[in-house]
């Protein structure tokens, strides 16, 4: 058996086509899982806001408790037929979203607790309302806690938008796909798609990792 | 002006504070001393609302800030906590910030005071607690002694009418309480309404005027300092009393050789 790559040479501007769109759905899947992500880990530092608890809580229970596949196929099969048609990009970036705001809010609570009570306490004792003290001392604090977990969070993400394919958007994986279909070639197609995979999971950890530097040198 | 009123407060099944009353009087220092598990740091947190207090009443500078388990509202409670300092026994400074920064930050933040002039009042105040050369540096490189100082200037960078204190030199190594202790004075002379609790006997007995005596949750005795430490009324106060100074004595010199190492400790205890 002999490998050959020329659909891999041939079909590259498809495959960085495909790149690019996969950088997009997990760049907004990625804000998006940061804000929702939060919210629900500082609502759920809090059982005694009972209804906002609860929601969260169910949020994080269902999300973590079911495949990313079903949550997606929900959002693109299953919302039409209630009237609601998203564009598939959208399903993508929602459904990759709220999967990983799930795991981002636990990594947010636990980081957030982690942080000394005295902390809340000295801001609260200076005036400072619970969220100035959050905003002010305790999350500063606690982010740069947060951003080893994140890594790990950001390469899953990363990884798991290769189930966008599947909604019909034209990411990496699927550009990959496409190009197999007609040259027959999957074993060197997915050696360069995985390659693409591994180049993107290193970039996000070394850009983290450089954030986590800075904030080091920065506390002196 | 801090009067508590039959304050009672509970820690699940245990009982910390049981009808505890006390005021302190304007411009006037007060120290609360006892054993451990006496209930006196708790008592002052109540002061603060940092713990809630079950029953009972707290008012400061004549406002009841709790009352019956049942706190201010929210953005009151802050309005009057602005004005009443509080310093921790681990300083709780913000280790993310400089030590300029961790004072202006409140009265930004809080007062909404311009940053230019936060920075002049910081750098005024931590000259006036020694630290003016410390401004740009970061808590880290602080020592335990000079953190306690940032974090009194913290404190007075509110221009708080009441100042809290809970066991601020408990964690110093020895030799640096004193430089703590010189700024209380300090305080205390310049009129600032002081609630202090201490295991500073020294302190308590030259900066004091009333000194407070805990136990068990309880107030046990109160008065000037020489009637609490030359002339106690109770014997629990006494038996405080007594401890502190075998502990001194016992660390100071070595007790002589006892033929039964169990005669060698110290009895009643």
């Amino acid at each position: 058996m002999t490998l050959d790559f020329a659909p891999v040479w041939g079909g590259l501007p498809e495959l960085l086509k495909g790149t690019v769109v996969t950088i997009e759905v997990t760049a907004a899947a990625f804000l998006l899982s940061a804000v929702l992500g939060l919210l629900v880990g500082i609502i759920r530092l809090n059982p005694a806001r009972r209804v906002l608890y609860g929601i969260a809580s169910a949020y994080v229970a269902f999300i973590r408790g079911t495949p990313l596949l079903v949550q997606l196929f929900l959002l693109f099969f299953g919302l039409p037929q209630f009237g609601i048609l998203l564009p598939a990009w959208l399903c993508g970036v929602i459904g990759l979203g709220i999967y990983s705001g799930s795991y981002v809010s636990e990594v947010v609570r636990g980081a957030i607790q982690s942080i000394d009570r005295g902390q809340m306490e000295a801001a609260r004792s200076l005036g400072m309302s619970y969220r100035e003290a959050m905003w002010e001392v305790v999350l500063p604090q606690a982010f740069r806690r947060m951003l080893p977990p994140l890594g790990n969070e950001t390469i899953a993400l990363i990884k798991n938008s290769a189930l966008v394919s599947l909604l019909t958007i034209d990411d990496v994986m699927r550009e990959g796909q496409r190009i197999i279909s007609t040259s027959f070639r999957a074993l060197e197609v997915y050696i360069a798609v995985a390659l693409i995979y591994f180049i993107l999971t290193n970039a996000a950890t070394w850009i983290l990792r450089q954030l986590e530097k800075r904030m080091t040198v920065e506390r002196g | 002006m801090i009067e508590i009123r039959n304050v009672y407060k509970s820690f699940g099944s245990t009982e910390v504070l049981k009808d505890v009353s006390l005021t302190v009087p304007p411009s006037r220092t007060t120290v609360v001393i006892g054993p451990s598990g006496s209930g006196k740091s708790t008592l002052l947190r109540c002061c603060n609302c940092l713990e809630i207090a079950d029953r009972g009443e707290i008012r400061i500078n004549h406002r009841t800030i709790i009352a019956d388990g049942k706190p201010l509202p929210d953005k009151e409670l802050n309005a009057l906590r602005a004005e009443t300092g509080m310093v921790f026994q681990s300083f709780n400074l913000f280790p993310h910030m400089t030590t300029v920064e961790n004072v202006m930050r409140a009265p930004v933040v809080v007062r909404r005071m311009a940053k230019a002039e936060a920075r002049e009042l910081a750098m005024e105040l931590l000259r006036k607690v020694g630290l003016g050369d410390k401004a740009d540096v970061y808590p880290s490189t602080l020592s335990g002694g000079q953190k306690q100082r940032a974090a009194i200037a913290r404190a007075l960078a509110m221009k708080p009418k009441v100042m809290l204190f809970d066991e601020p030199t408990s964690a110093l190594d020895p030799e640096l309480v004193g430089e703590v202790l010189q700024v209380m004075k300090t305080l205390a002379e310049e009129g600032m309404t002081m609630m202090v609790v201490t295991h500073e006997m020294g302190f308590a007995r030259e900066v004091a005027d009333t000194v407070v005596v805990m136990a068990d949750g309880r107030i046990v005795e109160s008065g000037p300092p020489e009637q609490i430490f030359t002339n106690p009324t109770q014997e629990r106060t006494r038996g405080f009393l007594r401890a502190l100074v075998d502990g001194h004595l016992a660390g100071a010199r070595p007790q002589p050789p006892a033929d039964d190492p169990l005669e060698a400790l110290p009895g009643n205890h």
